[in-house]
């Protein structure tokens, strides 16, 4: 009834092509933008921003990147703490060797060195496939966290072998170290989502991005009809790699601001974001919001509701909290294969035809 | 997306709107799950026990009653994060993280949140030079300090001369594990001895390795810096390849009851660092017995209790308790803020007089903070384990390292984090 298409008028092609075709649904869009950019930097807090929002939107970028390598092109990917810490050390070595250096760019230059190295270990990708390419994958992941805890170089030669992000600024605003305010943080990681999100969803939607879907699809079939295998699949590692870097020099810098790599980006990490894709769903960029929201926000949720709500020991309220999560995942995997965004479609395909369906 | 949002947004309603209530708050950040559970669990029951002691004895501290908030972090600097910034408005006076990653993280923060960090034997060591670290307090002794300390007994027993010998670095490959080396390159120059560095990664349940190097190798000595899980299979590992044990030294960190236990009898002989007593041989525990134990408000099950870690618990907690004492005799008020805490524990004297006033005497060394030094003397002694009796014993007293070597490091490290970060050093003078 009020959500359809009717007597929304498309006169041109730009506007026939457009993300969000019904109305409602660009209100929505607008109405989230205005909010997250007006409103929500004058009410958030320390707590907020760097326990929920910051890693929120952190893990977004990441589970962005992993969608357009494993939703979009097909390649699985089990190396993503991996290019996360790639990321964070050339941010570590860009701040501390160019102090004067912008923030964005640090983030931007690190994320174009993560896309270079995930371009090196996607090679693999076009020998192998499946299974094996994510055992190659599990070697970069591997390999990097080594050569991050061997050589010296990479943390400066500190004596314990943590990176620490010193306090670095955004046009006169600290975004980085102890001293940033949450609203500089914040505004500072959403200008870079909204930025890679935008992107990343007219990548998908182009050229670029139909020739990774047809390598998914079958790559045989698309390499006949003309899809270059070697080009397509190196871009999607490139561009995937370069989103999840931005998210490693951001989760370094901005949310931890100290990290240490074996425990920051170890092999646990790879399979977090591969959860947050799988959850939100696989080739849909609002399900890399809803999957890094639910796996960042939903134990937050629970463990205040047990743990200070409720009064549990706070031993029981985690392993409680392990044992709801468990569930909840299986439960949206059995219900709905294809993840929560596919719930999203299929609701909204619903609500077209409502109160009068076939 | 929507409605996790909404369902935050309404969690942060609730949180703002929780009150501040006049208390001496100490918030634990514990881990009594995850790899290192077993050994996070004694601890943080200790810390719980004795502030309990403290409300049922003598009504808080100076009158003013106590509350530990718990908070799990799972030993992960993430929810590490989480914690410091869910606990710090409830008035947190000092923080005791249990973590040296979370240290790590930890220490920016609270030198602008202005709340003092407390790190009884762990953390990062040149957190001892106070006049750059102005909030972060890590005696009565550091890694450096033990690593000083387990070269200075292996000397003991080599008769002084341990030129030529090799001794094998056993270490959690974390900022934890590698906080020892540089220490240990220093003194393998000064004494002329091999060192050999074998990490363990996290969490360590696989050390093959490592000890099938050692068992080729058979270096003289072994040293070790682990945590959890990893120190219960070094020690039975160590046994499997029959490594003599009382050529064997584990950190502070890797000498408890539960490290020990697995391995049996074959782990007799284990040695480790500690800084403070072992066993229940003081009066305190009798009052934690009569009025945390026995009337049912202890933290875990009072089966801990006298345990190496369940001690250290408690002996941190006295610690911070003795800081806010000296912080309230400062100021004249009880009700202190975290600003005075630092103060407190700036100015910490422990004597065997306030250490017998409340029943810890002879449980760790006599040690003074200053502004410049916030580590205090490093007094260590070595432990061993007596399988058959079931209990460690400390077999030397609580003695000075060699900080000629640990003080130029110091002073080096805590130089470069001050350039890193802008810090002007000199408050103290």
């Amino acid at each position: 009834m009020f959500y359809r298409e009717a007597g929304d008028f498309k006169k041109t092609y730009a506007e026939d092509n457009q993300t969000f075709p019904l109305r409602v649904d660009r209100w929505a869009y607008y109405l989230v933008l205005v909010i997250a950019f007006g409103a929500v930097p004058f009410f958030i807090n320390n707590w907020w921003a760097n326990a929920a929002i910051i890693p929120f939107l952190v893990w977004a970028i990441a589970s962005l990147g992993l969608n357009i390598l494993g939703g979009y092109c097909g390649q699985i990917s089990l190396g993503s703490g991996g290019f996360m810490a790639v990321g964070a050390y050339s941010a570590y070595k860009l701040m501390t060797s160019f102090p004067d250096l912008n923030m964005f760019i640090v983030v931007l230059i690190s994320g174009a060195i993560t896309a270079l190295v995930g371009m090196l270990f996607g090679l693999p990708s076009l020998r192998i496939k499946g299974f094996y390419l994510a055992v190659a994958t599990l070697a970069a992941q591997f390999f990097l966290v080594w050569m991050f805890n061997k050589f010296s170089w990479f943390y400066n030669n500190s004596a314990s072998g943590q990176i620490h992000a010193p306090t670095r600024s955004v046009f006169g605003y600290e975004v980085t170290g102890a001293t940033a305010t949450a609203p500089a943080k914040y505004l500072f990681c959403l200008v870079l989502v909204v930025l890679f999100a935008w992107i990343a969803r007219n990548l998908t939607r182009g050229r670029i991005g139909r020739s990774w879907m047809a390598i998914r699809d079958m790559d045989i079939a698309a390499e006949i009809i003309g899809v270059n295998p070697l080009k397509t699949k190196l871009t999607a590692f490139g561009v995937s790699s370069f989103y999840i870097g931005v998210a490693g020099a951001l989760f370094f810098t901005v949310y931890l601001g100290d990290v240490e790599v074996g425990e920051a980006f170890g092999i646990q990490k790879s399979f977090l974001l591969i959860f947050m894709v799988i959850i939100g769903g696989l080739g849909s960029i609002l399900g890399s919001f809803i999957g890094a929201g639910f796996l960042v926000l939903m134990p937050l949720l629970l463990k205040y509701i047990m743990a200070e709500k409720l009064g549990f020991p706070t031993d029981i309220a985690a392993h409680l909290e392990f044992v709801i999560i468990g569930f909840l995942i299986m439960l949206t995997l059995v219900l709905e294969p294809h993840g929560i965004a596919q719930l999203w479609r299929v609701a909204k395909q619903k609500l077209r035809l409502w109160p009068f369906p076939h | 997306m929507k409605l996790t949002k909404l369902a935050a947004y309404a969690v942060a309603g609730a949180m703002l709107a929780s009150p501040v209530m006049a208390e001496l708050v100490f918030p634990s950040l514990s881990y009594r799950t995850g790899p290192y559970a077993a050994n996070g669990t004694p601890v943080a029951d200790g810390f719980a026990d004795y502030f309990t002691l403290l409300n049922e004895r003598d009504g808080g501290i100076g009158g003013e009653m106590t509350r530990v908030i718990e908070c799990e972090t799972g030993y992960s600097t993430e929810k590490g994060v989480e914690c410091y910034e869910s606990t710090k408005g409830e008035g947190a006076l000092v923080y005791m993280p249990l973590s040296t990653g979370i240290t790590y993280q930890l220490i920016p923060k609270v030198t602008a949140d202005d709340i003092p960090l407390l790190t009884t034997g762990y953390g990062r060591t040149s957190a001892a030079n106070g006049d750059i670290f102005s909030h972060i307090f890590n005696f009565p002794a550091n890694y450096w300090n033990g690593a000083s300390a387990a070269i200075n007994y292996i000397l003991s027993q080599e008769g002084g001369d341990i030129s030529g010998k090799t001794v094998a670095l056993v270490y959690h490959n974390s900022a934890y594990g590698k906080e020892p080396i540089r220490t240990l390159e220093a003194l393998a120059e000064n004494h002329g001895f091999n060192l050999t560095l074998l990490p363990v990664d996290h969490p360590g349940q696989e050390q093959k390795s490592q000890w099938l190097q050692i068992r080729r190798e058979r270096p003289d000595y072994v040293i070790m810096y682990g945590w959890g899980v990893m120190n219960q299979v070094a020690i039975q590992e160590a046994a499997n390849i029959r490594f003599p044990m009382d050529h064997f030294i584990g950190i502070w960190w890797s000498g408890s009851e539960n490290d020990v236990a697995a391995a049996g009898m074959a782990a007799d002989g284990y040695l480790a660092l500690t800084f403070h007593n072992v066993g229940t041989d003081f009066p305190v525990f009798d009052d934690i017995q009569q009025y945390v134990v026995d009337a049912g408000l202890a933290a875990g099950d009072g089966s801990n209790v006298g345990t190496v870690l369940y001690n250290r618990g408690m002996y941190g907690a006295m610690l911070a308790a003795e800081a806010v004492k000296v912080a309230q005799a400062m100021h004249g008020v009880a009700d202190i803020t975290p600003a005075m805490m630092r103060d407190g524990l700036e100015n910490l004297v422990i004597n065997d007089e306030n250490m017998a006033a409340i029943g810890f005497e002879g449980f760790g060394p006599n040690f003074e903070v200053s502004c410049a030094n916030h580590g205090g003397p490093g007094l260590v002694a070595v432990q061993q384990w007596n399988a058959g009796d079931q209990k460690w014993e400390l077999v030397s007293d609580f003695a000075e390292t060699d900080m000629s070597v640990i003080q130029p490091l110091i002073d080096e490290d805590s130089a470069a984090y001050a350039a890193e970060n802008g810090i002007e050093p000199g408050r103290c003078n």
